[in-house]
């Protein structure tokens, strides 16, 4: 093989505003076509290798355009060139055009426009352009389509789904030419005459055929497929287990008055005792409110001995009580507000119990497993991002509650916290038990009858609303976001508490050595201070009360597995399974998975 | 009372629940009526038994009834409208007792009342006139779409389905039902944008005017055709995929839509040829095909995309394979299944044949080669279906146009046969494409021509021109000329003798021009050669000259003039038979006429005319020139020789050399 190392003309042109902007597009409409395709594992075909090609090939524009450059005078002068990377699988559906720019001195223009690696120019698989003719590795051509010319697109399609392959003549399909097609095939173009010339198209352009109509029928019959997945006898088994993975799920999170009554309409038993859900519950909601002082003071009573065996996560803690003090939610600063009387009430003595912690800390050992970020499940940039995508889901489902069932449920539910409400100022028990019940029941319900992973992330979302919910209400209270909620006093028990913290991460250090994250963390907690308005500065993300729902997750867990209790819900259990399952079917070369994303299924 | 064949027991439940619609309490009716709709529902012989009891004009009545409560007459109508959903024979009950008149004149924002119209009007019983028969029915329907969900979806069925011709394209559009229903389209609720796209299938469909409105509607800010295109879209149901593309086509054929606009190229076309694929329902193919069919008919360059598209003609070659052998053993309902739809998939394959091969040669090549093609043609053409025979002489009648298929395919497989056969004994739509067809086989080139001559075929065609249809008439004539084409004298003879002057002659006076113009034709064809013109004259020259006479001075076409004007030179051309002209002053003063004309083409056969009578050669051309140069023949030659036209002046020097020489 005569490769010649020929420089590509895309270096040279990388400052052109044209070109930049036609990279962008092709970016997008790359990520948009095969949004399964992980290009850091398998990149996608961009443009022609400069490298496997050869001699008699000529590259310019972008390493886009071919032109031929032989002698032209019989079948050895033919010259291909292949694309810098095969198809990966991960496409479903792959697809590429070449335009007949010219079609050369006589009247012979051929195209090949797919091999596999080795041998790439055995074993190939194209189309013809002077007969019309489909040939398969270096056998005879079969009739197959239509002659071309110059003017014409020709377009290539591979379906890595049943590994077949159809090529197009300016936007028509011309109907299955192969079958059975071996992995890993690079687009190709092959030219014999001298004058040829062919621009392809990877995506830099939109293309003539309409290739996304097409995988919408692919994307239709896999979901159809994934839909009508038989059972069988195993029905009554399917639904226990479905039964019970809501069931763990709703007593993980804590949600207590919802999962006895999902127990008390399916029949199921619970493992873990009221108690000890409500506990968890209660401890919950005081992190995601923003209340972690107070978390850690709940934890300690109820759980003894469970914060001193993990000091990483006391630590984590306590970096996220000293932002929420910025943050002025923290009832250690929060006390000093006159404006907030409801809180003080409930937790008069936490400000004095506070310091007490610190004195407690020297005995901790490292439990070491839990790092902040994965303990939230399986998958975190999904949920997040779910957050965002979605923000009129919740209310758009609860209305649609369509099973006499859950809509009982809910109104019970919904009685009990108008009940409720009044008293919530003397029971924190109570507040923290029932106010979210009334949606929350009405959502695991609702996806139980059809789909339960499908409420997931409403459920998440849904409890990140009442918090900012109250967020907005604590705003209200304080004309404007101030540190530590404007108040002097509170902006002095803030500092002591980072001397303190400062302290802790010492000692910690000293004891188990230095530890990055705790650094990083500690580090960026205290930036907040550098800056006069905390919000609204580089590390502001900090204040966000969506960053209380992995130190939250983190504690659940702990929690749970210091009572012989698994630490995620089989119901993440099975998402996360799903979710590498696809991605190991891309490895393994089953196209179907660009089809079956595990997203598509969490509305 | 109506015979009663009813148990008496039975009679006697059934006879209770009448009954109870005449209580005076109107509480108690009501309970009766409400009693009544449990016992009927899903129960044909309850819902029969009640019919032969009266139950319907008594409801009807308390449907009609002012001081009926409005729950007493939704009762009612779920009643009626369950009764509907039995046999044909409960809903022709129902239209007896003048249910139509009932629904429609009560208060229709009923959706019950609503549902059971939908019931009755979508049988095959109901006449659909009855939707028309009251002019303010129609606009009270259209007022009711927008009520509901329901109301649109029952009445956009109705509409849909009471559509069956141009009269009723017209009331609908004239009510606006284009702009009522076009935001329909959008709805929500999949049957109301499936009935709502019906309505534009039907409503579209050859109608010139529904097609323009169409594509200038804006729905939602969108136009209507790419609405539909959306519709179309490959993850839709196929059944909304499939009448998106009937609309569009209908759109199209209509002249709404250009052919060569993408929407139909790109997007109708593939989206029916994806229709006819083995994975679709043997209905949807059915449709697919004839759709398809009917889409790219006049345009060449839609049959040649389609005749690419995903294997379209290898993809036909399946519709010929049910039942298939599998379905036979294996699968008892299949078998019937595939057997109901064998000779639907059969004709709409030999009809998209015959649409994708009616232009491009090698387009009928593709086809003549596809596996079997020929022989299913010919058993095609002797099933018994009337449907199937018709398109498989159609497919057969398009292949035809083929030289090469002529000479090959056709010959090698003997269709002449069964095509004889199918004129012996058909309807006029098969006589027609098959007579047609036979025109084909008998062009000189034909090898099929000898055995269809040996095979008696002249008789047959003879009484072709007797038919009351214009097209038989044309296409027997035309078949008789295509055979005397360099015929011999024997087959010329029989013609002649077979089809007898009288009927000649009237075919002359024929209203139909393009009989005229085929019986000019055979007549040109049998004058050709010497002795043929001779001997034809000899015998009927008399009657040829006065036909010839007639025509010049009557009121027709350049072309019908210029092809009597050519036989008028055939007979120049023969040795006796140039006197019948010579001796004609008529005749000449016409011809000099002619050559004077301002049309080249009449100049031209004139002036051939006169050319071959004085042909220098041949015995007697002195007397004629001189007797033409007396009549100003020569100075009429002498003019065109200076004509513009190439043609006509070569022709004119040579007859003037004539005279030189």
């Amino acid at each position: 093989m005569d490769a010649m190392a020929e420089l590509g003309a895309g270096s040279l042109l990388l400052g052109d505003p044209a070109f930049n902007y036609q990279e962008a597009e092709l970016n997008e409409r790359l990520k948009r076509l095969y949004p399964a395709v992980n290009e850091d594992e398998t990149p996608l075909p961009r443009s022609w290798s400069p490298k496997d090609k050869y001699s008699y090939i000529g590259l310019s524009q972008n390493n886009l355009r071919v032109h031929y450059k032989g002698h032209g005078k019989n079948h050895k002068d033919a010259a291909s060139v292949r694309a810098t990377h095969p198809i990966p699988a991960a496409c479903g559906i792959y697809y590429f055009e070449v335009k007949i720019v010219s079609k050369g001195l006589d009247f012979l223009s051929s195209l090949l426009p797919l091999s596999p690696i080795p041998g790439w120019d055995k074993h190939s698989y194209g189309y013809h352009g002077d007969d019309g003719h489909s040939f398969c590795s270096s056998g005879t051509g079969q009739p197959y389509g239509p002659t071309f010319t110059t003017g014409d697109v020709i377009g290539c399609c591979v379906n890595l789904i049943n590994n077949t392959c159809f090529y197009t003549k300016n936007g028509i399909s011309l109907g299955v030419a192969f079958t059975d097609l071996p992995p890993n095939l690079y687009p190709t173009v092959g030219l014999q005459t001298p004058g040829e010339i062919v621009d392809a198209n990877f995506g830099q352009q939109p293309f003539v055929f309409d290739i996304e109509d097409y995988m919408s029928e692919w994307r239709a019959k896999i979901h159809g497929m994934i839909a009508r997945f038989p059972i069988g006898e195993r029905l009554g088994e399917w639904q226990a287990v479905l039964q019970n993975m809501v069931s763990t799920y709703l007593v993980h999170h804590g949600y207590c008055a919802t999962a006895t009554a999902f127990a008390r309409a399916t029949e199921t038993l619970i493992q873990e005792d009221q108690t000890s859900i409500k506990n968890r519950q209660r401890i919950q909601k005081l992190v995601l409110a923003g209340r972690v002082g107070e978390a850690i003071e709940a934890t300690q009573q109820l759980y003894p001995g469970l914060l001193e065996h993990n000091p990483n996560l006391l630590f984590m803690l306590k970096c996220r009580q000293f932002v929420e003090m910025v943050n002025g939610t923290d009832s250690e600063v929060r006390c000093f507000s006159i404006r907030s009387p409801k809180s003080q009430d409930s937790y008069p003595g936490s400000p004095s119990l506070s310091p007490r912690h610190g004195a407690t800390n020297p005995n901790l050992h490292s439990a070491g497993a839990d790092s902040p970020t994965c303990s939230n499940g399986v998958t975190p940039p999904n949920k997040n991002k779910s957050h965002n995508k979605y923000p009129g889901v919740s209310s758009a489902s609860s209305s649609s509650s369509s099973s006499p069932s859950s809509v009982n449920y809910s109104e019970s539910n919904s009685t009990d916290s108008t009940k409720s409400q009044p008293h919530s100022g003397t029971s924190n028990q109570e507040e923290t038990s029932d106010s979210e019940m009334e949606i929350e029941a009405e959502h695991y319900t609702n996806g139980v009858a059809e789909n339960p992973s499908a409420r997931i992330m409403n459920g998440t979302y849904k409890h990140q609303e009442i918090l900012q919910a109250q967020d907005i209400s604590l705003e209200d209270s304080c004309a404007s976001r101030q540190l530590c909620g404007g108040n002097q006093a509170a902006t002095e028990r803030m500092i002591q508490f980072g001397r303190e913290l400062q302290g802790l991460n010492e000692q910690l250090c000293r004891e188990y050595g230095k530890n990055v994250t705790h650094k990083k963390m500690l580090q960026d907690a205290f930036s907040l201070l550098a800056y006069s308005d905390p919000w609204n500065c580089p590390v502001g993300q900090q204040l966000d009360p969506m960053q209380r729902e992995n130190i939250c997750s983190a504690l659940n867990s702990a929690i749970l597995e210091s009572q012989n209790l698994p630490k995620q819900p089989p119901l993440m259990l099975a998402l996360g399974q799903a979710t590498e399952c696809v991605q190991l079917m891309a490895r393994v070369r089953s196209g179907s998975c660009s089809f079956a994303r595990v997203d598509n299924f969490l509305h | 009372t109506k015979c009663v064949h009813l148990p008496p027991e039975v009679t006697a439940t059934s006879r209770h629940y009448v009954d109870r619609l005449f209580d005076p309490d109107p509480q108690k009716v009501l309970q009766g009526v409400i009693d009544m709709k449990n016992a009927v529902i899903g129960n044909n012989k309850q819902k029969a038994n009640l019919i032969v009891l009266g139950a319907v004009p008594r409801l009807l009545y308390l449907l009609q009834q002012g001081s009926s409560s409005s729950e007493l007459r939704a009762e009612c109508a779920v009643v009626l409208g369950s009764l509907a959903m039995g046999t044909e024979n409960n809903i022709k009950s129902l239209v007896d007792c003048h249910i139509i008149p009932a629904l429609l004149q009560g208060r229709l924002s009923l959706s019950a009342c609503l549902r059971c119209l939908r019931t009755v009007f979508i049988s095959p019983v109901t006449p659909v006139q009855l939707l028309y028969t009251d002019p303010t029915v129609i606009p009270h329907l259209m007022s009711l779409l927008s009520r509901s969900q329901r109301t649109q979806e029952y009445i956009t069925q109705i509409f849909s389905h009471c559509c069956k011709t141009p009269e009723h394209q017209t009331v609908l559009f004239n009510h606006g039902a284009i702009q009522n229903i076009a935001p329909l389209l959008i709805s929500p609720s999949y049957k109301v944008r499936m009935q709502a796209l019906k309505c534009f299938s039907v409503l579209a469909y050859e109608n010139t005017q529904v097609s323009m409105t169409l594509v200038n509607v804006l729905v939602d800010e969108e136009l209507l055709s790419q609405v539909f295109v959306r519709m179309m879209q490959r993850d839709q149901p196929i059944d909304m995929q499939l009448t998106a593309a009937k609309c569009l086509t209908y759109m199209c054929r209509a002249g709404a839509i250009r052919t060569d606009d993408s929407c139909i190229v790109l997007k109708t076309l593939p989206c029916l040829v994806r229709m006819c694929s083995k994975e679709r329902l043997l209905e949807e193919r059915v449709e697919g095909a004839e759709t398809l069919a009917y889409l790219m008919e006049p345009d060449v360059e839609l049959q040649r995309i389609a005749s690419v598209t995903d294997h379209l003609v290898a993809m036909l070659a399946d519709y010929f394979k049910y039942p298939s052998s599998v379905s036979a053993i294996t699968d008892i309902k299949r078998l019937d299944h595939d057997l109901k739809h064998a000779h639907e998939l059969r004709q709409a394959a030999f009809k998209l044949y015959a649409s994708l091969g009616s232009n491009d040669e090698d387009i009928r090549k593709k086809i003549t080669e596809t596996e079997n093609m020929m022989d299913r043609i010919v058993s095609g053409l002797s099933e018994s279906s009337v449907k199937v025979r018709l398109a498989a002489v159609r497919c057969l009648h398009s292949l035809s146009r083929s030289v090469q298929q002529l000479r090959t395919s056709f010959h090698d497989h003997a269709v002449w046969k069964p095509l004889m056969k199918l004129l012996q004994n058909a309807p006029d739509e098969v006589l027609v494409m098959a007579s047609s067809t036979l025109c084909n086989l008998l062009l000189e080139f034909s090898p099929s021509k000898e055995p269809i001559l040996e095979s008696g075929v002249i008789e047959l065609l003879c009484s072709l021109t007797q038919s009351d249809s214009p097209a038989l008439r044309v296409n027997g004539i035309w078949a008789l000329m295509n055979m005397a084409f360099q015929a011999d004298q024997k087959v010329k003879g029989e013609i002649v003798r077979a089809l007898g002057t009288e009927q000649l002659f009237r075919l002359l006076s024929d209203p139909d021009s393009n009989v005229l113009m085929k019986t000019l034709g055979l007549l040109r064809n049998l004058l050709s050669t010497r002795p043929h013109i001779d001997q034809v004259m000899s015998s009927h020259g008399k009657q040829i000259m006065q036909a010839v006479t007639l025509i010049l001075e009557g009121e027709h076409s350049i072309e019908v003039k210029e092809q009597t004007l050519c036989i008028l030179a055939n007979i120049a051309d023969g040795n006796t038979a140039k006197e019948l002209i010579m001796t004609n002053d008529d005749i000449l003063q016409k011809i000099k006429y002619y050559m004077a004309h301002s049309n080249v083409k009449l100049q031209l056969a004139a002036t051939f005319c006169i050319s071959n009578l004085i042909w220098n050669e041949e015995d007697g051309s002195q007397e004629r020139q001189d007797k033409l140069r007396e009549l100003g023949f020569v100075d009429i030659l002498h003019k065109l020789t200076q004509a513009s036209d190439p043609n006509l002046c070569d022709r004119a020097k040579t007859a003037m050399q004539q005279y030189l020489a």
